[in-house]
């Protein structure tokens, strides 16, 4: 072989083998990492068609409302455990130890990440309060924009009927969660 | 009346973007001088119709004019006025009119600077530059006119802005970041001048290299406001999220990175040349679809919001528009450029080859994970989300090989290196990384973990053998210290680039392995220990700020031995118009370690959860990144750019003595 | 390699792009606000709720089916329901559509009573869900929200966020008036082309 050809071999197959790897490492990573997102009676009845449920001990992310009156500490820690509802009548138990988000209300909609330490209860790691302003990342929280649904002459009338939540909840543009 | 003004100093704008974009164009067809020459006017035009259009929304904030539906919706008259002004860019439409102004500041800016170009070159140049603001001006003009008025029902006062955006941060943070996304639509230009004209010398890479930088410096500095933000101000301890909208902003920077070290390739070697396109051509791609994404809401994210299908659709038929069609005028121009040079397996080439493919893997595996959720939720496959962990692992694994070519490259001759002459310093560099990788958390820490000495044995590394390089660049001269000075401040702006990314692997990887987090419940008068600290909480007050009333926690921190260090405040505000509550970090910092105080929700007992992070050396970080923009900064102000300055001034006075 | 090739070879971050445009251009068109409820094909949950304007009269899932319906979830704090409202009343005013009101989570019965005397009442009952109850066995994540019930009184559609013309005309409307077609009612005119 002449070196040209031996030094573009050797330049084309190391890149090969550096894509595999790369690919291989992504994927590998991906299947660790991705994390499907349910909601409550999802867990409880099953995913999908064939009804899927989630097996105790998987990595998952659940979606759900607060059922009012369900929030509750524990001792005098910091453990929290609260149920979760989409449609009913499943309801699912999260339990997190940690300081829940600002926007954390009973009746809103959360996101919870955690694993599945029973059928149907959720050891969460994370809690975030859907549309939650300190979830929101860097940027330009874009997030606020959305507010072309209600143009502010309306806006004003509204703080009429209701000073106090009006301004809240419009942040959240066109739809309110 | 001061809408009105703005709104069509706007559409004047746009009307001078749209002659930018085909006059000059037309001039080079038809080899017409004065056609071409008319683009410094028109992009002078623009740019000042731009700037009126700015301040008229300024002036709109600063005089709580909310017949402006805008201002109404992010303003407030109790909002300080610093405030009222950063309020401007605050939201989606005002944000969009400094991106504008943004875009047409780089115009103007290569208008003024590209005297020395040829005329055709730099003709071409403008009118590209000029075909992106008639896209973006028009996307203002119909789907985000930030002058829409409130007339007939004019609000009494206006909805205040988000909490999270009064901050200082939030001022430099979005124009910083801004003149890096745009200002990578400058080497685009040039790229697409280039293929264009049809000459792929080396010559527009000289011409695009010092733009490519000082876009790169601005985008760095961006995202590191930004990340610096998010830590002190989201009270959640983080740096970085990995959230789409950051993802956004580090990818065109990944390609940017790549595409500065390939700039010099091409510049200095005439290879590479179709690739440095495409990687110039990628970044403003890149950019444009960050923008994209972050302003359609495509992206379900936690803080999914309401968007309006007309934006995602406007901006994406232009991000059609310009990417496919840069991306085929590349395949049809591109594939006749040859490139000559011959170069051997371990040269300065080929290392800076590598290091572009791993950007460029960084940067697919950045969008992999950005993207992936939306691709598997519209092929049916059902909600997902990727984790912080991916990427963190990922990246971890990128930046072994990284760092360690990072290390080889400056070392390294361009077209050949003997591998022996090297053998000595690199293998010094080596021993030493290892020997104090392994020492210092050894003597330092009670525990060593693996992974924090795996990146202190990489950060030194680089280190090293950039003393090793300075050295090498010496060696034969007889006075070492004035031969350092001469070296050009090209080579210098190097040299802290690398630098400072060895200085940010260091913060990452301590911060990353070290930090110690501890949530409590904690009243006044309770004191909790953290990482040999004592937090001791004085005391609650109650505090009325201007558009806020806050819950004000004192804690005072001392030394576990009983050594005072200070006095802190954490905060839990509630602002009164916007109806949010937001948490207000406590910091103490030096330059080993931050202290930092958050405060969780009130308990039923009145005592609160507290949130103690002790991070150390998560400044390193945010120094690396600075020190990177530093070694830009002084690349962009080495020799060559200035000397030809002075010869064209010296040049001009001739002519006008000439002409006298 | 012949300029050809290359050429082919270049192509393909073009074609790449390509293909990520679609994925972005299908993104852009599903709504992420659009939920799919379970309760799609099911019937209305039971319930028991007062009368907005009457607090000891209770309705319950009776009043649900008979005639294809609309069941609106408002509230007077959410700023997107007032913008609605105007279209709630030109939906009864030109259409004559049948709409059940369903008050989520207000403040007070006052405030709520008021905004409808203010802005007009286009419901032709009105339920008042203090605590959330129907519309928590709804699966309401927020307001506004809008079911499509028929005759059988079985949930046919569910839309989050406001109605408004386009949404009426491509989404909702549809919907209702194939409804009210099964059913044998009349439909206006002018809107006898959503059933095409």
């Amino acid at each position: 072989m002449n070196p040209r050809r031996k030094k573009r071999l050797i330049m084309t197959s190391s890149i090969l083998v550096g894509a595999a790897f790369a690919t291989g490492l992504v994927l590998y990573a991906l299947s660790q990492n991705i994390d499907l997102f349910y909601t409550p009676t999802e867990i409880v009845q099953g995913k999908g068609s064939e009804a899927v449920k989630p097996e105790v001990g998987q990595r998952l992310r659940v979606g759900g409302l607060v059922v009012p009156g369900s929030v509750r500490r524990e001792g005098s820690g910091l453990t929290v455990a609260f149920n979760l509802i989409d449609v009913g009548p499943a309801e699912i138990t999260v339990e997190y130890e940690g300081i829940l988000p600002d926007l954390f209300r009973e009746g809103q909609g959360i996101v919870a990440q955690g694993i599945l330490v029973a059928p149907n209860r959720l050891q969460a790691s994370e809690v975030l309060a859907r549309h939650d302003e300190e979830y929101m990342p860097p940027g330009l929280a874009e997030a606020l924009k959305g507010i072309e649904h209600v143009p502010p002459s309306q806006q004003n009338y509204n703080q009429n009927y209701n000073n106090e939540e009006a301004a809240e909840k419009g942040s959240g543009g066109g739809y309110d969660r | 009346m001061i809408g009105e003004v703005g709104h069509f100093a706007l559409a004047l704008a746009f009307a001078f973007s749209a002659l930018l974009a085909v006059i000059p164009l037309i001039g080079v067809a038809r080899g017409h001088g004065g056609q071409m020459a008319i683009a410094r006017q028109l992009t002078y035009g623009m740019f000042i119709f731009t700037l009126i259009s700015f301040i008229a929304l300024v002036w709109g904030f600063l005089a709580n004019d909310f017949s402006i539906a805008y201002v109404a919706n992010n303003s407030n008259t109790a909002l300080p006025a610093i405030y009222r002004f950063t309020a401007v860019w605050g939201s989606h439409e005002g944000s969009f009119l400094l991106w504008m102004l943004v875009q047409a500041s780089w115009a103007a800016a290569l208008a003024i600077f590209s005297k020395r170009l040829p005329l055709v070159f730099a003709a071409r140049v403008l009118a590209v530059m000029g075909m992106i603001g008639v896209g973006f001006y028009l996307f203002m003009l119909i789907t985000s006119n930030p002058f829409e008025r409130t007339i007939p029902l004019i609000p009494v006062d206006g909805r205040d802005l988000n909490p999270l955006l009064q901050d200082p941060g939030m001022i430099i943070h979005p124009p910083l970041l801004y003149m890096g996304y745009v200002g990578m639509s400058v080497a685009f230009a040039f790229a697409i001048a280039a293929l264009l004209g049809g000459r792929l010398d080396s010559a527009w890479a000289r011409w695009s290299r010092p733009w490519t930088i000082a876009a790169w410096v601005f985008l760095t500095l961006g995202i590191m406001v930004g990340s610096w933000w998010a830590y002190y101000e989201l009270g959640w301890g983080g740096w970085w999220f990995w959230d789409p909208v950051e993802n956004a902003s580090f990818l065109p920077w990944l390609a940017g990175t790549a595409l500065m070290h390939s700039l010099a390739v091409t510049e200095k070697r005439g290879t590479f040349k179709s690739w440095t396109v495409l990687l110039a051509i990628s970044a403003f791609s890149l950019s444009l679809l960050g923008t994209f994404l972050v302003r359609s809401g495509v992206l379900v994210s936690v803080h999914a919001f309401a968007s309006d299908p007309t934006r995602g659709m406007f901006l994406l038929s232009f991000l059609g528009v310009v990417i496919a069609g840069s991306l085929l005028l590349y395949a049809i121009r591109a594939a006749k450029v040859k490139s000559h040079s011959r170069y051997d397996l371990f040269s300065r080439e080929v290392l800076l080859l590598g290091n572009n493919l791993l950007l460029v893997t960084a940067t697919m595996v950045v969008l992999v994970g950005t993207l992936l959720p939306l691709v598997h939720q519209q092929l049916g496959l059902g909600n997902i989300s990727i984790g912080e962990p991916f990427f963190d692992e990922v990246f971890m694994w990128l930046t072994i090989p990284f760092a360690i070519l990072l290390g080889f490259g400056p070392l390294t001759r361009w077209k050949r290196q003997k591998f022996a002459e090297l053998r000595n310093s690199l293998l010094l560099a080596m021993a030493l990384a290892i020997g104090i990788g392994f020492a210092l958390p050894w003597i330092f820490a009670d525990v060593v973990s693996g992974l924090a000495v795996l990146g202190l044995i990489l950060a030194l590394w680089i280190v090293f053998t950039t003393v090793a390089e300075l050295r090498l660049r010496v060696a034969s001269r007889e006075h070492k210290w004035p031969a350092l000075v001469k070296l050009g401040r090209s080579h210098w702006g190097m040299v802290l680039g690398h630098l400072g990314f060895a200085v940010m692997i260091i913060g990452i990887a301590v911060v990353q392995n070290y930090e110690i987090e501890r949530t409590v419940r904690m009243g006044a008068g309770d004191t909790a220990n953290v990482g040999g600290y004592e937090f001791h909480f004085r005391d609650m007050q109650e505090r009325q700020g201007p558009n806020f009333i806050s819950d004000s926690a004192t804690f005072v921190i001392s030394r576990e031995n009983g050594n005072h260090v200070a006095n802190v405040v954490a905060e839990k505000r509630f602002y009164t118009v916007t109806r949010q509550i937001q948490t207000q970090t406590a910091l103490q910092v030096n330059p080993f370690r931050d202290l930092y105080i958050a405060l969780g929700e009130e308990l039923d007992d009145g005592s609160w959860a507290v949130r103690i992070h002790v991070k150390p050396f998560v400044r390193w970080i945010w120094a690396g990144a600075i020190l990177m923009s530093i070694g830009g900064v002084f690349s962009l102000t080495d020799k060559r750019y200035r000397l030809r300055r002075r010869e064209e001034k010296k040049a001009r006075k001739q002519a006008a003595a000439e002409a006298l | 390699m012949s300029v050809k090739i290359r050429t082919l070879v270049l192509l393909t971050p073009l074609v790449l792009f390509l293909l990520l445009a679609v994925f972005l251009f299908k993104g852009l068109f599903s709504d992420p606000t659009k939920l799919d409820s379970a309760l799609i094909g099911r019937e209305v949950p039971s319930f028991e709720l007062p009368d907005l304007y009457q607090p000891d009269v209770t309705h319950n899932q009776s009043i649900v089916g008979g005639r294809p319906m609309l069941i609106n979830v408002w509230a007077t704090w959410c700023p997107t329901c007032y913008a609605e409202h105007t279209f709630l009343n030109q939906l009864l005013a030109e259409e004559d559509v049948y709409i059940i009101g369903l008050n989520y989570k207000d403040d007070s019965r006052g405030a709520a009573v008021r905004w409808l005397q203010d802005l007009g009442d286009p419901y032709a009952i009105n339920l008042f869900d203090f605590t959330g109850l129907l519309a928590l066995d709804l699966g309401v994540y927020g307001a506004p929200e809008t079911f499509v019930v028929d005759a059988q009184g079985v949930i046919r559609y569910r839309h989050v966020g406001d109605l408004n013309e386009r949404v009426w005309r491509t989404e909702v409307g549809p919907v209702y008036y194939r409804a009210m077609q099964e059913s044998g009612l009349e439909i206006p005119e002018h809107r006898m082309e959503l059933l095409e």
